[in-house]
C-alpha cells in the first residue's frame, strides 16, 4: 500500500512536470528567437542557433546545433531555402521525429509572407538565388506581423494548455506593434524614393515597405564576392546615377562596401539586419528603431 | 479571403486539369485544349492580381483606422495568407546532385610500384593514382524523404574506366522515438571523423595514409545501423553496426551472420561562438575468410599469400573548429587527427599458389595523421597534413623464414592550396612528399577541380 501511494505521488510529480514542461523551441535566426520570447515568453526554453553575425546561408552543421535539435519540440526557421546548407543535416542527425519537414514541430516563416524577388528561372549561372524567392523576409515589420499570427496558432497546436496565454500575449505584441508600424512608417517619410546600393540582395522587403530604391548591388550576382572590375564599373554608373548610401547587413565582409563608399563619397550603413546585429538592436522593436535611425542619419 | 482562396484552387485544379483529362484525338485538339485553359488561366490571375491589390488597400485603410488592440490582432489574422504556390508531379522528384572531378598528376616514381611498406595491400582505391590528367569519380546523388517513416539515399560513382559502382544507397528512419535512427542498405561507418564523408569534401585530394593502411581508403558497410543521440545540451552520441564485411579489413564470406561488427561513439560541443570541436571512440571487428594479398617474400619471389581469423581496428579522432564569431566567411581554422590501432590474429597461409604453407599469425600495427586547413582570406585556404604508419610487431610464426617485415614507418607529408569561387567549385593544388615505400621519395603534384552541380548538398559537420 504504501508503496503503491508512493509510487502515485511519483506519477502524479510526473504528470505535473510534464504539464507545467515548458515548450523547446529552437529558432534558426535571431529574429525568430526575439518573437518567440513576445510570444511565448516563460512558456518556452529558447535555443537560437545562429547569431547576427554569422552568415546564415553558410552555417556548419555543429554537433552542439544537432544536440539543440534533438530535444526540440519546434523548430522555428525562415524556409525558403535559406537554411538548406545546414538545416536538413540537423534534422536527420538529431533524430527527433517530431521537428521533420511536415510535422508541426517544423515552422517555416517564409510560408507566412508573401515571397519577393521569386525568380523566373532557377540557374547557380545567376549566382546563389533560391527558388522559393528572396528569403530574407525579417527586414519588413509587416512581415514579422504575419508570422506572429501564424507562429502562434503553431504555438497553441503545439501546447494548448497555453492556448489563452499565447492569444494574449499575441494580441499585446500585435497592438504593440501595429503601433509601432505607424510610427516607423510616419518616421520614414523622407525615405521614399530614396536611391541606395546593397552589398548583397538582402533587403528587399525593407525597400519594398520603406520605398527604397536600389540602384545597384556591389555582390555581381548573389553570393558571389565583389571584384575590383564590377565595383569600378558600379563607381562610374555612380556618376550618372547616383546612390545616397551602401547598405550592408552586420555580418557581411565590409571592405567591398568600405571602398565603393569611400569612393563615391556616400556613407556606408551597417544594418544589424536581425536582432544582435548590434549592441542597441536588442529585440524586435530596437532592431527596427535602430534600422530607421541609421537610415535615417545617413539620409541627412 | 475565402473567394481569393477559392480562386487559387480554382487555378490549380486547371492547371492540373490536362494530366487527367481524357485522352485528346489528336495534337490540335490538345493544342486547342491547351490555349483555352492557358486564357482561362490568365483571366484568373488577373483577376487575382487585382483582388489583392483590392486587398491590400482595404488593409492599409484598415491600419489606419484600427486602434484597439483586438482589431489589429484580427488584422494580422487576415493578413497572414498563405500564398499558393503552383504544385507540379516534378516537385516529388528527389534532390538530384552531380559532383564532377579531375585530377592532373605528376609523381615522380611510377604509381604502379606504390605500397605501404610493411602493411598489407588494402584494395584498388589506393595509392597516388595515374600519372597525368585523369578523371576522377563521378558522383550522382539522389536523395528524398520517402514518406513521413523513411528517408533514403543513393550515391553512385561513375569511374573513369566506365564503371558505376553504389557508393551509398541507404533508407534511414525518420520517426522512430528517443533519438534513435536505424539505416539499411550501403552507407559509409560511422567510425572515424573522415570515413562517413565523401571524397568530395576532403580538404586534401587523397585519403590519409591510416585510412589507406587500416580501411581500404574508406569503409562501406553493407547492413544495419543504428544510432542513439542522448538528450543532452553536449552532443553525445553512440551507434553500432552489423554489416556483411566483406570490405578489407574483411574479406567476401559465404555465411550468414554479420561479418562485420562496429561500435562507435561521438562527442562534441562549442566554447563560446567562435569555437566547437567533436572527439570520437570507433571500434571495428572484421573476420576475414581467405583474405588473398601479393608480396614477396625474403627470395624477392612474388607470391600470394591468404589470411583467414580475426581483424580488430580502433579508431579515435578528434577535430577542433575555429571561426572568429562563428561566421566561417572570412577566415576560419580547422585542425583534425585520427590514431587507428589493428589487431590481427588467425592463421596465414604463405604462397597459396605452390608451397601453402598454413600457420598461425599475429600483427599489431598502428598509424595516424594530424592535419590543419585555414582559410586564411574568402575563397582561399592553405592546408598541411602529416601521415604516419607504425609497422609495430608482425608475426609469421614458422613462415617467418619466408616473410618479414622491417621497422621502417611509412609517412607522407602534403600541402595544399585551394581556391573556391562559390561553394559549388573549388580548385585545389596539392604537393606531398610520400615516404611510403621504404628508402624511396615520390614527389606528388596534383591540380584537381571538383564541382557539384544541381541540389544543394548540406554537409555534415
Amino acid at each position: 500500500m504504501k508503496r503503491l501511494k508512493l509510487l502515485a505521488l511519483v506519477a502524479g510529480l510526473l504528470a505535473a512536470n510534464l504539464a507545467h514542461a515548458s515548450l523547446k523551441v529552437v529558432a534558426c535566426e535571431p529574429e525568430w528567437g526575439a518573437l518567440v520570447q513576445e510570444l511565448a515568453g516563460p512558456r518556452t526554453s529558447l535555443y537560437t542557433a545562429t547569431t547576427a553575425l554569422q552568415d546564415v546561408h553558410h552555417i556548419q552543421a555543429r554537433p552542439s546545433l544537432i544536440a539543440a535539435v534533438r530535444t526540440a519540440d519546434l523548430l522555428v526557421c525562415t524556409g525558403a531555402e535559406l537554411e538548406t546548407g545546414w538545416l536538413p543535416v540537423l534534422q536527420r542527425q538529431s533524430g527527433n521525429a517530431a521537428v521533420q519537414v511536415g510535422q508541426p514541430g517544423y515552422f517555416e516563416a517564409a510560408s507566412a509572407v508573401r515571397m519577393l524577388e521569386v525568380p523566373t528561372k532557377a540557374d547557380r549561372a545567376d549566382g546563389d538565388v533560391h527558388a522559393a524567392g528572396n528569403p530574407h523576409i525579417q527586414t519588413d515589420p509587416r512581415n514579422i506581423a504575419r508570422v506572429a499570427t501564424a507562429l502562434s496558432q503553431r504555438l497553441s497546436q503545439l501546447d494548448p494548455a497555453g492556448s489563452p496565454d499565447y492569444a494574449r500575449r499575441l494580441a499585446d505584441f500585435s497592438a504593440r506593434w501595429q503601433a509601432a508600424i505607424q510610427r516607423w512608417e510616419a518616421a520614414a517619410a523622407p525615405l521614399r524614393g530614396l536611391p541606395i546600393v546593397v552589398q548583397h540582395k538582402a533587403f528587399p522587403y525593407l525597400q519594398d515597405w520603406l520605398g527604397l530604391r536600389e540602384v545597384a548591388t556591389l555582390e555581381p550576382k548573389p553570393g558571389i564576392e565583389p571584384g575590383s572590375g564590377h565595383l569600378a564599373t558600379l563607381l562610374e554608373r555612380q556618376q550618372q546615377n547616383p546612390a545616397r548610401m551602401v547598405l550592408r547587413a552586420a555580418y557581411n565582409d565590409g571592405r567591398a562596401a568600405e571602398w565603393f563608399a569611400s569612393r563615391a563619397k556616400i556613407p556606408v550603413v551597417v544594418l544589424p539586419f536581425t536582432v544582435g546585429g548590434n549592441e542597441r538592436a536588442k529585440d524586435l522593436f530596437s532592431l527596427f528603431d535602430e534600422t530607421l535611425a541609421q537610415l535615417l542619419k545617413a539620409a541627412r | 479571403m475565402f473567394r481569393r482562396n477559392s480562386i487559387a484552387l480554382a487555378v490549380l485544379a486547371l492547371s492540373a486539369a490536362p494530366a487527367y483529362s481524357a485522352t485528346p484525338t489528336n495534337a490540335t485538339d490538345l493544342n486547342q485544349i491547351r490555349q483555352e485553359i492557358d486564357a482561362l488561366r490568365q483571366g484568373y490571375e488577373a483577376r487575382i492580381r487585382e483582388l489583392e491589390a483590392r486587398l491590400q488597400k482595404v488593409q492599409g485603410t484598415a491600419e489606419q483606422a484600427s486602434q484597439s488592440a483586438q482589431a489589429s490582432a484580427e488584422k494580422v489574422a487576415a493578413a497572414a495568407a498563405t500564398p499558393a504556390t503552383p504544385a507540379s508531379a516534378n516537385a516529388f522528384n528527389p534532390e538530384i546532385s552531380l559532383i564532377l572531378s579531375g585530377t592532373y598528376a605528376n609523381l615522380s616514381r611510377d604509381p604502379a610500384s606504390w605500397q605501404m611498406s610493411n602493411f598489407v595491400p588494402s584494395g584498388d582505391e589506393t595509392g597516388p593514382g595515374k600519372k597525368g590528367f585523369s578523371l576522377g569519380e563521378t558522383e550522382l546523388g539522389l536523395r528524398a524523404n520517402i514518406d513521413p517513416y523513411f528517408y533514403g539515399q543513393a550515391t553512385l560513382a561513375l569511374s573513369a574506366d566506365n564503371e558505376v559502382g553504389v557508393e551509398e544507397a541507404f533508407v534511414q528512419t525518420r520517426a522512430l522515438p528517443a533519438g534513435t535512427q536505424l539505416k539499411a542498405g550501403r552507407f559509409f561507418s560511422g567510425i572515424g571523423y573522415l570515413n562517413g564523408q565523401h571524397a568530395h569534401t576532403w580538404d586534401f585530394v587523397d585519403a590519409p595514409l591510416a585510412y589507406q593502411a587500416f580501411l581500404g581508403g574508406q569503409y562501406g558497410q553493407d547492413g544495419l545501423q543504428f544510432r542513439w543521440l542522448a538528450p543532452s545540451s553536449t552532443y553525445i552520441e553512440f551507434g553500432g553496426e552489423l554489416g556483411a564485411g566483406e570490405n578489407f579489413p574483411g574479406a567476401e564470406r559465404k555465411q550468414n551472420g554479420a561479418g562485420s561488427t562496429s561500435l562507435f561513439a561521438k562527442l562534441g560541443g562549442d566554447v563560446g561562438d567562435s569555437h566547437s570541436w567533436q572527439l570520437g571512440a570507433g571500434w571495428l571487428r572484421a573476420a576475414p575468410r581467405e583474405r588473398s594479398y601479393d608480396s614477396s617474400d625474403l627470395t624477392g619471389t612474388e607470391v600470394s599469400n591468404s589470411f583467414s581469423g580475426r581483424s580488430q581496428l580502433w579508431v579515435l579522432d578528434g577535430v577542433w573548429k575555429w571561426a572568429p564569431a562563428g561566421n566561417a566567411e572570412r577566415m576560419n581554422l580547422k585542425l583534425q587527427g585520427e590514431y587507428f590501432r589493428r589487431r590481427e590474429t588467425g592463421e596465414l597461409a604463405y604462397d597459396t599458389a605452390n608451397q601453402n604453407l598454413s600457420d598461425a599469425y599475429r600483427s599489431a600495427q598502428s598509424g595516424w595523421y594530424a592535419q590543419s586547413v585555414f582559410q586564411f582570406m574568402p575563397r582561399w585556404r592553405v592546408g598541411l597534413r602529416y601521415d604516419q604508419l607504425d609497422s609495430g610487431t608482425v608475426d609469421y610464426a614458422s613462415n617467418n623464414a619466408f616473410l618479414a617485415n622491417s621497422d621502417y614507418k611509412p609517412k607522407r607529408t602534403s600541402t595544399m592550396l585551394d581556391w573556391s569561387p562559390t561553394e559549388f567549385s573549388r580548385i585545389r593544388l596539392q604537393y606531398a612528399l610520400d615516404k611510403s615505400r621504404e628508402g624511396v621519395k615520390d614527389d606528388q603534384f596534383f591540380l584537381q577541380y571538383q564541382m557539384s552541380l544541381g541540389a544543394h548538398g548540406a554537409h555534415s559537420y
